[in-house]
């Protein structure tokens, strides 16, 4: 129960801390529309193109939503160093980092369906695997957000932690197969393609929205879940030897 | 090391009986930690900041909503209970930072320069709410560059120079060679530069030391003769613009045990770091 009451305080404080000021909200919608606006002009089709492009802009809006502020936000607490007093509570640090982690992960999901709900106005949704669309999100959430935990506990400033955010995640807009095919990239380029986790999570959307996906959904789950599992225990591993002296 | 924000480079930690070298966690519910920098966060009011970090210790609502009140009348912040933390005075978030730290009502509270940095009335009251802590039962690590408010406020006090305790001993112990000393420091009009010896040869019963270029102290275990001494330098061509009793305290036994003069003392204690004592 304590735990609890600690876990609840922790994901309920950085909600209206960070996750849900105006700035950020307005950034999770415009940011969506911003990318959808800008592949469906590219695309120079009809809305029939809308669901080719639901997935990828579904990805890059929980991709940027997660790791931009998960990796500023635990930044910016270290710098003041009141990430100290969560080191120094009677939480385990598993517990205490899911808890950082968790508001970034439903903010990302909350980010995912702006884009869905736009596109609910321009194309027929009914053909949509939703039993596959809603974990998949939940996964990307995940993934996105351990990156981003993975990234803020690598770094100590606060552009470092943007820098470095955008290392990984403007290559995955090209390399994760979010608009263009991993098929049509070249045959060189594939192998970094699936050692990025975005990989799978588009794999999945790309097979619930359109039918089109290279893998199996199962396949796909699994290293999913296995790049949150890693993730999570190397930046665990990398708080106890780089945080506590 | 205490407070698990460290490593072990040796030996091994018990807090009340639990055994923490292995595992850090385990008594963290036992202690209370007020850093030497605010570490609140600025986007909270005063009221939930300290709501949030009784949460941390899995106080039930309630609970920490009737403590964080009791708490900001305590600590003269009432009125700036609903303000954002970001717009409190450097006085007032210090105060709040210590609130927070004992929200929990910790047996153990490790203060790090609880009174640097802010008014002085501010700083009473914070001394207050220590001793009030300590008559009640409160185990208390303070670390502070104030010697005085050591003597004051500690039962048991370390010097630690360059990171290692160079003595330790309970307050009362460690006055104890100072104690009873009489000490007279004479200001002067001319340099007294090789004077002392000149003294020293004519009053052997005194210790005399120059203190600064113009300054004499004198010391003795019997009450010091001033007149005597004043006709000496007066012979001499040396006025004594002053003299004054110099009541020995800590401080003199800090000087006496570490080494460290008394100015450069004074010096470090400007700049926080190097050398602290509990």
């Amino acid at each position: 129960m304590k735990r609890w009451i600690a876990f609840s305080n922790i994901f309920i404080k950085d909600m209206r801390t960070y996750y849900l000021k105006p700035p950020n909200i307005s950034w999770g919608i415009i940011f969506p529309l911003a990318w959808t606006g800008m592949f469906f002009i590219r695309s120079g089709s009809g809305l029939e193109s809308v669901l080719e492009l639901l997935p990828g802009v579904v990805t890059i809006a929980i991709l940027f939503g997660t790791t931009s502020l998960l990796s500023v936000t635990i930044t910016f607490e270290r710098r003041s160093r009141s990430f100290e007093r969560l080191l120094l509570a009677p939480i385990s640090l598993d517990l205490l980092m899911l808890a950082k982690t968790s508001g970034a992960i439903l903010f990302g999901i909350i980010n995912a369906f702006v884009p869905i709900a736009i596109a609910a106005f321009l194309a027929d949704l009914s053909g949509i695997a939703w039993s596959l669309v809603v974990p998949a999100i939940i996964l990307i959430s995940i993934v996105s957000t351990f990156l981003g935990l993975f990234i803020s506990v690598s770094v100590s400033e606060v552009f470092e932690a943007q820098t470095f955010s955008n290392f990984f995640r403007f290559p995955m807009i090209f390399l994760c197969g979010l608009f263009f095919p991993i098929l049509s990239l070249p045959v060189f380029v594939r192998p970094l393609s699936y050692i990025l986790p975005v990989t799978y999570g588009v794999d999945i959307l790309h097979g619930a929205v359109n039918g089109e996906h290279i893998m199996s959904f199962t396949l796909d789950f699994l290293i999913l879940c296995a790049f949150c599992i890693v993730l999570f225990v190397l930046s665990l591993l990398n708080i106890k030897r780089k945080w506590i002296a | 090391m205490l407070t698990g924000l460290a490593r072990l480079d040796a030996g091994n930690i018990k807090i009340s009986g639990i055994d923490c070298t292995r595992n850090p966690k385990a008594a963290q519910h036992l202690i209370g930690i007020v850093p030497d920098e605010s570490n609140l966060y600025p986007e909270l009011s005063g009221f939930d900041n300290l709501c949030f970090c009784a949460a941390l210790y899995g106080i039930r609502k309630s609970e920490r909503e009737k403590r964080a009140r009791t708490l900001l009348d305590t600590f003269g912040l009432a009125d700036a209970a609903n303000r954002k933390f970001a717009i409190y005075s450097k006085g007032m978030k210090r105060k709040l930072t210590f609130a927070a730290g004992i929200i929990h009502q910790p047996p153990i509270l490790f203060l790090d320069e609880p009174t640097t940095g802010i008014d002085v009335a501010s700083a009473r009251q914070v001394r207050q709410i220590i001793a009030d802590l300590h008559s009640k039962g409160t185990t208390i690590f303070l670390t502070t560059h104030y010697i005085e408010e050591a003597e004051r406020l500690c039962e048991r006090i370390a010097f630690i120079v360059n990171g290692r305790i160079v003595q330790t001993d309970r307050t009362a112990n460690l006055l104890q060679p100072v104690r009873g000393k009489h000490v007279i420091i004479f200001s002067v009009s001319n340099s007294v530069d090789g004077l002392t010896e000149d003294m020293a040869s004519a009053f052997p019963s005194y210790k005399f030391q120059s203190v600064a270029s113009n300054q004499i102290s004198i010391e003795s275990m019997e009450p010091v003769n001033v007149g005597p001494l004043v006709r000496f330098l007066e012979e001499r061509k040396i006025q004594v613009t002053e003299a004054r009793r110099h009541v020995p305290s800590l401080e003199d036994v800090f000087v006496q045990v570490t080494g460290i003069e008394a100015e450069l003392m004074r010096k470090e204690k400007e700049k926080a770091g190097s050398v602290g004592n509990q």
